[in-house]
């Protein structure tokens, strides 16, 4: 039990990459399955995000400039500047995403799997 | 000056392979006026063969004049070379060129038949592809020409485009691209095992690697040129590409392509692995077996057609393994037979198929049971039908008796009697197939009237079946094919300085 | 200026895509010289950039002063000043065959395709360059969202498939970036150069196997390498023409670069690394057939060239896998020949569709009469994808051989055996029918409409380089490619 708490985060990240993969692959409707795939990156930023965390540390600013700088009481910063990135990234190709749904719902008018292959064969 | 002229000289064999190239770009430019068109197929030709029999002299004396290497990938060049083996190939093509370039004229303009521009163009590539292939110095100058005449002879076979020509295409392409790439796996082995290495008398595989890696090897390169070479069970195409029109038949199907495939068997077995790798490996044995299988069952295949052209081309599919069992059972006789055979059975079958190109374009008819009487009505060509039938036959007094002669002398030297049997009852069957029409055509009352064709077309047929004679009394003469033979034959047996003229 | 020339290569882009819609909305004209601009000097510089590097050795550039391994770094070797040409040069073909098939969009938002492409650009220029494992996931993904938006064209199917390719490529980048994240928590590091040192020390674990695994598979989905190709038949059958031509020859290959130089030249000590190159060859071997085999059964052009790129992948990647010098050196002669030709290929198959509406194979009858030019290119790069000699396919064919025979890999040979023939079959059938076809089978209106000039040109400079390629591939092969190779090998 304490490995699991001490490591939570991990889990937490696993969870949320598992529940998004499965999501894209099982979901039947297409926004479904794009929220999904956010969920997914949203379980890799928590990785890193866990990855930077260390105990007792605080945020990577330097309030002090004469006091010297101990790393072990700053949280790292680079996961944390990776990851702004990485939301960015997947802020925008939600953004291309969302645009594209809006295309195929005006041009086939449904978003279902299901019926929107029956669609496309005919 | 003299030190540009041999340069010049020794650049022959890559000069020979240009000028028709020459021809392939000047037939397009032409093709508005058909009478410069075929006068620049037939000047090339003509230069053509001039050259390469400006290289006889060299060749006999034991030269081989070659040009410079083009390096291609790492390691290997492009080499055109001219050894008394390449020359033999080279001057058959060579002459029967200008004489198919004669007949096609003739023919083509009988028929009033579409795209003449494009069926000159591809013929004179052709030409440079043989003629490539024939002096390549190494494997890989030799694929490439290989492969360079596959794609150019592909247009000229589905030439009429009907249906039939097409589906004749397709197949063609299926078995000799199939056939390509196993020849292509084949060399790269060759060259991982031997680094560089080009074409020398008696191999130059002795040693470098396991028997049972070299029974692969060439088990692969023989499947690989036994498309080409018409070995059965790889045969298909080749009845099939005789809806293509008659010269082309003529020329590509029963001397370039094929030839090229039964040339590529003799290099392959003398100068790539050499006789005693074979031996050793009983791989001699095995070869000659496939291929007197072939030779019996391709005559009696021959029986059965009742297609002149496919009759003829059963016929060729038998005479190509001739070739195959003198490179395989690899005596100095043997071998001479087979070299000698490349260029005695190329005239007698095209004079052959110019008789029966003749026969559809003057009256129209393509099998042999509505042949009855034609003899008194064509009597110069189906004349020259029993000659080039009786040659083939193995008939004393005419060209191919040599070949058959000196192939059978070899299989007993070999040690192997039995391959007399199976070149006796090849004859057999010969006169069974040609004689019924010669008998036809000469005793029996024709139905039809007609005469022979015009000079163009019987010229050449004429001309063809008088070399046939000619070789057949006098095998050296003109262009010395029989010393050729006996050279490469006994370059092959004995390597590079064993050769020489008796 | 030439050590700037590294970052140069990407901003110049990057700059432009940013400019010239503003640019566009004043004034059409300026847009599309500024684009033609734009391609134009990011291939010169590129071109210097090469020339320096075989002249001079390799160089890194530290970004924005910072010292690696903290600060980004830029790595100009062979093999990225080769592949920065190679997309430079494709782009500036593609996007001059473009200006000659506009379409509704850009009519309305001028400009807009024009940014977009010089932003997948940009994008695939900074994969090459980088030496930043964080910074080929951004590229990556510029490249990407960049590809995303230009593949949809007015066909409704190219949305959804436009769509899941977005689903996959973004899940195969998270992966990428999940395993990335792996190596950093081991090692401390994002330098490429630093993390293979880095990880040689750290030893065997199942966070390297975890990591490195993570990192091969995202960037296996991108280059489409089987049984994870999905994505690629969709897309590249309905994508618009010009964009499919610059796609589908490039964005694979960049990722199989990026792959290349992963495994090779930064995790080349790991064992793991070892196992992951075997997986990935015999994948290959069967991606060699089974794409040859799918490409066979398909009645559409664009779908059978889409099939057959799978198949081609697995040459590339077996090239790599194989592991002794000839082999790699096919690969990466195959790698840039094959973007040549499927380029000149689907520009073709793109070209005759925007001409006549023929995309099966059926429709092709008589096209040799029509797009006479266009079908001569067609052939050339057809001869070349079946390997025939004397074009730049038959070569690259020829070192994998050496290299298979070599590694004693029968297999192998098979494979590229049996996929020759599969190739022959498939595009002689479409050469069949563009120029061997009865005169009754031709379409009635068969008078020649060939390209107009700003597409006929780049398919034809393009068929010539295949030839040049294949009739100067030794020189190539000596002085670049061979110094491309990673030093291990």
């Amino acid at each position: 039990m304490p490995a699991f708490l001490t490591h939570a985060e991990y889990w937490l990240a696993a969870l949320l990459l598992f529940w998004g993969v499965y999501g894209v692959l099982a979901s039947n409707h297409l926004l479904r399955k794009l929220m999904a795939m956010n969920i997914m990156q949203v379980g890799v930023i928590v990785f890193f995000i866990a990855l930077a965390a260390k105990s007792g540390a605080t945020a990577p600013v330097v309030v002090d400039v004469d006091q010297s700088i101990q790393a072990s009481g700053y949280v790292n910063p680079l996961p944390h500047a990776l990851m702004l990135t990485a939301i960015v990234v997947s802020v925008s190709t939600t953004g291309v995403a969302l645009a594209l749904l809006i295309r195929i719902q005006r041009r086939y008018g449904t978003l279902q799997e299901t019926t929107l292959l029956e669609r496309l064969k005919r | 000056m003299s030190s540009v002229m041999d340069q010049l000289l020794d650049q022959r064999p890559l000069i020979a392979v240009i000028i028709s190239l020459v021809a392939a770009i000047t037939a397009p430019l032409f093709s508005r006026h058909p009478n410069w068109r075929e006068g620049c197929t037939l000047l090339a030709a003509t230069l053509k063969l001039f050259v390469v029999a400006s290289m006889l002299s060299a060749v006999l004396s034991g030269e081989t004049p070659s040009s410079a290497s083009i390096l291609l990938p790492q390691g290997l060049s492009l080499h055109l070379r001219a050894d008394p083996l390449g020359l033999v190939f080279a001057l058959t093509a060579a002459t029967l060129w200008v004489m198919t370039s004669l007949y096609s004229i003739g023919y083509m303009r009988a028929k009033d038949a579409p795209r003449q521009t494009g069926y000159y163009t591809a013929f004179a590539v052709c030409l440079s592809a043989t003629t490539g292939l024939a002096f390549a110095g190494n494997l890989l100058t030799f694929f490439v020409f290989y492969e360079i005449l596959t794609l150019s002879t592909y247009p000229l076979v589905v030439h009429t485009r009907t249906a039939e020509a097409r589906s004749a295409g397709r197949r063609y392409l299926v078995y000799t691209i199939g056939g390509g790439q196993l020849l292509l796996a084949a060399i790269v082995w060759t060259q991982v095992v031997a680094p560089g290495s080009e074409f020398v008398p008696g191999g130059f595989l002795a040693g470098r690697t396991s028997d049972v890696a070299m029974a692969v090897g060439f088990a692969a390169f023989m499947l690989g040129l036994g498309v080409k070479a018409a070995l059965m069970p790889l045969h298909g195409w080749l009845p099939a590409a005789m809806a293509a029109p008659t010269p082309v038949s003529a020329l590509l199907h029963a001397v370039a392509v094929v030839k090229a495939g039964a040339f590529g068997v003799v290099r392959v077995t003398g100068f790539v692995f050499g006789v005693d790798v074979l031996r050793a490996i009983n791989a001699d044995v095995v070869l000659a077996v496939a291929a007197s299988v072939t030779i019996v069952v391709a005559s009696i295949r021959a029986l059965g057609e009742r297609n002149l052209k496919r009759r003829l081309a059963y016929s060729t599919i038998g005479q190509l393994s001739y070739i195959v069992l003198g490179s395989a059972l690899g005596t100095v006789a043997a071998l001479t037979g087979a070299i000698f055979h490349i260029a005695a059975h190329a005239f007698m079958k095209i004079a052959l198929f110019f008789c029966a190109g003749a026969i559809h374009v003057q009256v129209q008819r393509n099998n042999v049971d509505e042949l009855d009487g034609l003899g008194k009505q064509m009597p110069v060509t189906l004349g020259a039908f029993m000659i080039g039938a009786c040659g083939l036959a193995g008939i004393p007094l005419l060209a191919g008796f040599i070949g058959k002669w000196q192939i059978g002398v070899g299989a007993v030297e070999a040690g192997y009697p039995v391959f007399v049997v199976v070149l006796v009852v090849s004859g057999l069957f010969n006169i069974a197939y040609f004689f019924p029409i010669i008998s036809d055509a000469f005793l029996k009352s024709s139905p039809v009237v007609g005469t022979d064709a015009r000079p163009i077309i019987t010229a050449p047929l004429v001309f063809s079946v008088g070399i046939a004679i000619m070789l057949g009394l006098f095998p050296d003469a003109g262009f010395h094919f029989y010393s050729l033979a006996r050279l490469a034959a006994s370059t092959i047996v004995m390597g590079p300085n064993g050769g020489g003229l008796p | 200026m030439t050590p700037h020339l590294a970052v140069l290569v990407v901003v110049i882009p990057l700059a432009s895509s940013l400019v010239i819609p503003l640019v566009g909305i004043f004034s059409k004209r300026a847009g599309q010289t500024l684009t033609l601009l734009a391609h134009v000097v990011t291939l010169v510089l590129a071109l210097a950039m090469l020339v320096r590097v075989l002249a001079e050795g390799s160089w890194s550039y530290h970004l924005g002063g910072w010292m690696p391994p903290w600060g980004i770094e830029y790595v100009v070797d062979p093999l990225s000043a080769g592949m920065a040409v190679l997309i430079s040069g494709m782009a500036l073909l593609t996007m001059v065959y473009a200006a000659g098939c506009l379409d509704k969009r850009n009519s309305r938002h001028p400009g807009l395709s024009e940014a977009l492409f010089l932003l997948l650009t940009a994008g695939l220029l900074g994969i090459v360059m980088t030496g930043d494992m964080f910074n080929l996931y951004v590229f990556l993904e510029i490249s990407s969202i960049a590809a995303y938006a230009l593949l949809t064209s007015e066909e409704g199917p190219s949305l959804v498939a436009t769509f899941r390719y977005l689903l996959v490529g973004t899940i195969a980048a998270s992966l990428y970036l999940l395993g990335t994240g792996y190596l950093y928590a081991l090692t401390g590091t994002l330098n490429m150069a630093d993390l293979g040192v880095r990880l040689s020390e750290t030893g065997d674990s199942m966070a390297v196997v975890a990591g490195v695994s993570l990192v091969v598979i995202g960037l296996a989905v991108k280059a489409a390498v089987f049984p994870l190709h999905g994505w690629l038949p969709d897309t590249y059958t309905y994508a618009p023409v010009a964009v499919v031509g610059f796609i589908g020859a490039v964005m694979t290959k960049v990722s199989a670069y990026a792959l290349f130089r992963i495994l090779f030249f930064v995790l080349d000590t790991q064992p793991v690394s070892g196992a992951a190159v075997t997986w990935l060859g015999w994948l290959a071997v069967v991606a060699i057939v089974a794409g040859s085999w799918m490409a066979l059964a398909q009645t559409d052009v664009r779908r059978m060239l889409a099939y057959s790129s799978v198949g081609q992948m697995g040459f590339i990647v077996i090239g790599f896998s194989l592991g002794n010098v000839p082999a790699m050196v096919g690969g990466l002669f195959h790698l840039l020949n094959h973007a040549v030709m499927k380029g000149c290929l689907f520009l073709v198959a793109g070209g005759v569709r925007w001409r006549t509406g023929a995309t099966t194979i059926k429709a092709y009858a008589g096209m040799g009469r029509r797009l006479p030019l266009t079908m001569a290119a067609f052939l050339v790069a057809a001869l070349s994808m079946i390997g025939l000699p004397p074009t730049a396919g038959f070569f690259s064919k020829w070192y994998l051989l050496v290299g298979a025979v070599e590694a004693q890999a029968w297999v192998v040979i098979a494979a590229v055996i049996i996929s020759s023939a599969l190739s022959a079959i498939y595009f002689f059938r479409v050469i069949e029918k563009a120029f061997f076809q009865t005169s009754d089978e031709i379409h009635p209106a068969s008078e020649r409409t060939e390209l107009p000039g700003v597409m006929l040109g780049p398919v034809v400079i393009l068929a010539m380089v295949v030839l040049l390629l294949g009739l100067l591939n030794e020189p190539i092969v000596t002085h670049f490619v061979m110094h491309a190779l990673p030093p291990n090998v």
